[in-house]
């Protein structure tokens, strides 16, 4: 008898464990485990191979690395300022250009857009994203620097050019150039992802909001945005990252000077544009090691500006839309 | 619920593409190709056709982008001359062509710069083989006061290309600039000064030019393949030095002769050492190189700047493979040799003209085949 009843719950124990193989959820577990752990893996070991491969400006240059404008290979003395700025200075800006942009076309797209706009218009959004960086590289330099660029950087220096931010002289490539480029090419990022953010907000919501009497506009400011901030967040940390480590458009248009004076209308660089010029013709060691050194740099300041950025996130999805909006 | 659901899936999405992105541009860039177009174009359109025979050696070279699409022209033509040979080209830049090199994890190598006391002793028994060389021409963007743009050819005097570059000739009408050119009237312009943002052999060159006319530049800024400018922009590529000068009323820079005659733009005449003003030819370039012949030392490298002749374009320098004179490997060896013999030959010659490369004279052509006669392997001769 009690044999028996240990033969059934075993067998139970077998047919429960064969349901769950069968349904795949081990399985499933594991890989998915695995697609996780990969991307952690990837990153620990890209940062290793990075620090393992720069010794030598650490041991000659110290922490003065980060902090000297210095960028000579002929005397060999290496600094990362002027590219650690540059980099700052285009990305941030270019967010700062892009992500009303973005919102704008997100919103449109999800909510005032006619029913037979949508489709081919957020078609064409995302297309702009799927245009490889080179190709808005030469675009830049040829066509939307000389055209559009150049006339404005004239104008903004020719009325504002009292203020260090807009001094001159004025040529195409330039800081505010690279950063209008990358705008461009992060905003079908941003406004993609927030598009789809506005479109999975429950319908509740709106309705919810017109029933108490808010226009169209005061449904979208006041709950939609709030509702979907967090989500919102994450589309601009992607462009973020997007702008920080483009290299080749932005290098055909910032004019690959050290220059480090406040004014967008001057040529800059960028780390990812150091690498990308200087990497190939490096012909020694501490050379080839502090443009490696340079990567370890733009790989800790994306780390700790994705931080930044998930604490804002976190610190926003805590919130209900009531205390948002407060 | 929901909201936080799509919350967190944007950030992991967008983790993933941040350090993505981060991971990419870490890694070093692709190779840069400072081929004019056009020549990569035909480089494409040909190499279906070739046909190596199964089995063919396979022979592994890395290096200089700068002769790359010559050498691409030669492995495709060369499989009709030799068919038991396939080569394999990465065109990575000078720096990583002598790492290979020296790692012996090629079969052969190619630089535009001269190795240094250094990089020989960490290779021992290597040789610097020229091949072809290449000129570098200032080209400018300049509009005179009547708001027509300036065709006459422009003269730079001996240091002036220097003396704008140091940021010391700051106007277009500088008396220097006005004096060489009395025949047209250059306006009160600022020189907007253009230089390559990329490490390359053309800036190798173009700095070794420099600091031979300016002891000045020497001394504050000196030669490289990437060096600190003193002023103004800088452009990627040919094509990016090219552009921004274009757009720039009043800019001055500098590309490879082939890639400005390829593109028809505007290029100025220098004062050579003898005090000409030479324009940038195939027999201007040789001259040059043959003024230099008689003092090529064993090791068959030395700069061509600043040539003494009458005729000579002064800013050029010659493009170099990289063998052993030991060959471990008898089979490679011996097709290496014969495909460079081959390719400094009239035929390749013909190829090189073709592409705006200029070949050796024949004095330095000798002395090269001199060498490659040499090789042995393994001690014993090939």
């Amino acid at each position: 008898m009690l044999s028996l009843t240990k033969q059934r719950a075993s067998q139970s124990r077998f047919k429960e464990l064969n349901r769950r193989l069968q349904h795949g959820d081990v399985a499933f577990r594991a890989l998915t485990i695995l697609g996780a752990l990969t991307i952690l893996a990837v990153c620990v070991a890209i940062g290793y191979a990075l620090w393992d491969n720069s010794p030598l400006p650490r041991a000659q240059f110290g922490l003065s690395f980060l902090t000297s404008s210095e960028w000579n290979p002929v005397t060999r003395e290496f600094g990362a300022l002027p590219f650690v700025f540059g980099t700052l200075q285009t990305s941030l800006m270019a967010l700062c250009f892009a992500v009303p942009i973005s919102l704008g076309i997100a919103i449109f797209l999800a909510e005032l857009a006619p029913a037979w706009l949508r489709q081919p218009l957020g078609f064409v959004v995302e297309l702009l994203a799927a245009v490889p960086s080179v190709v808005y590289g030469l675009w830049g330099l040829y066509v939307y620097v000389p055209n559009f660029v150049k006339p404005t950087a004239q104008f903004l220096n020719s009325t504002l050019g009292f203020l260090p931010l807009f001094e001159g002289p004025v040529f195409g490539p330039s800081r505010l150039a690279a950063s209008l480029v990358l705008t461009i090419m992060i905003l079908p990022t941003i406004s993609a992802v927030s598009r789809d953010v506005f479109l999975a907000i429950p319908s509740s919501q709106r309705e919810a909001a017109l029933a108490l009497g808010a226009t169209r506009w005061e449904m979208i400011g006041q709950v939609l945005i709030p509702y979907g901030m967090s989500g919102i967040l994450g589309a601009v940390i992607l462009g973020l990252g997007r702008a920080l480590g483009e290299t080749i458009a932005v290098t055909m248009v910032i004019g690959n000077n050290l220059d480090l004076s406040a004014s967008i209308l001057h040529p800059g660089y960028t780390m990812a544009s150091i690498i990308a010029n200087e990497f190939s013709e490096a012909t020694y060691e501490l050379y080839i090691q502090s443009l490696i050194q340079i990567g370890l740099v733009l790989f800790a300041l994306t780390l700790a500006l994705n931080l930044i950025a998930r604490f804002l996130v976190w610190r926003v999805a805590r919130r209900t839309p009531a205390e948002a909006r407060a | 619920m929901l909201k936080s659901k799509i919350g967190l899936t944007v950030i992991m999405l967008s983790l993933v593409a941040v350090s993505v992105t981060a991971c990419a541009s870490a890694t070093p860039a692709p190779q840069t190709t400072s081929a004019p177009v056009k020549v990569v174009e035909k480089v494409v359109t040909a190499t279906p056709a070739a046909a190596p025979k199964a089995g063919a050696v396979l022979i592994n070279g890395a290096g200089a982008t700068f002769p790359f699409p010559l050498y691409s022209r030669w492995f495709y033509e060369y499989a009709f001359v030799d068919t038991a040979v396939r080569f394999n080209y990465q065109s990575i830049g000078s720096g990583g062509g002598i790492a290979q090199i020296t790692a012996k994890t090629v079969d052969f190598g190619a630089s535009d710069a001269i190795l240094t006391a250094d990089q020989y002793s960490k290779a021992p028994g290597i040789q610097m083989l020229p091949t072809v060389a290449g000129a570098i021409v200032p080209i400018y963007n300049l509009k005179g006061d009547d708001g027509k743009v300036i065709t006459d050819t422009i003269k730079f005097s001996f240091t002036a290309l220097a003396d704008i570059y140091l940021g010391k000739i700051k106007k277009w009408n500088d008396p220097v600039l006005a004096q060489a050119n009395p025949n047209f009237k250059l306006p009160a312009k600022d020189i907007i000064v253009v230089a390559r943002s990329d490490g390359s052999g053309t800036t190798f060159a173009y700095t070794d030019y420099l600091s031979q006319v300016s002891a000045e530049w020497k001394d504050k800024v000196g030669q490289g393949t990437s060096v600190k400018w003193l002023t103004g922009l800088g452009g990627k590529g040919n094509e990016g030095v090219a552009g921004t000068v274009a757009q720039n009323d009043g800019a001055i820079g500098y590309v490879e002769f082939a890639y400005a005659k390829q593109n028809k733009l505007a290029y100025g005449s220098v004062q050579n050492k003898s005090g000409e003003y030479a324009l940038p030819t195939v027999e201007a370039v040789q001259t040059a190189m043959a003024d230099f012949g008689t003092n090529m030392s064993d090791k068959l490298a030395l700069s061509i700047a600043n040539a003494p002749g009458k005729n000579s374009w002064p800013i050029a320098s010659y493009t170099y493979l990289l063998v052993y004179m030991d060959q471990t490997d008898c089979v490679k060896g011996k097709k290496v040799v014969e495909f460079i013999k081959w390719g400094l030959s009239d035929d390749g010659a013909k190829f090189a003209k073709e592409l705006d490369y200029i070949p050796l004279p024949a004095a330095v052509r000798q002395a090269v085949l001199d060498k490659l006669n040499k090789v042995t392997c393994g001690g014993k001769p090939l």
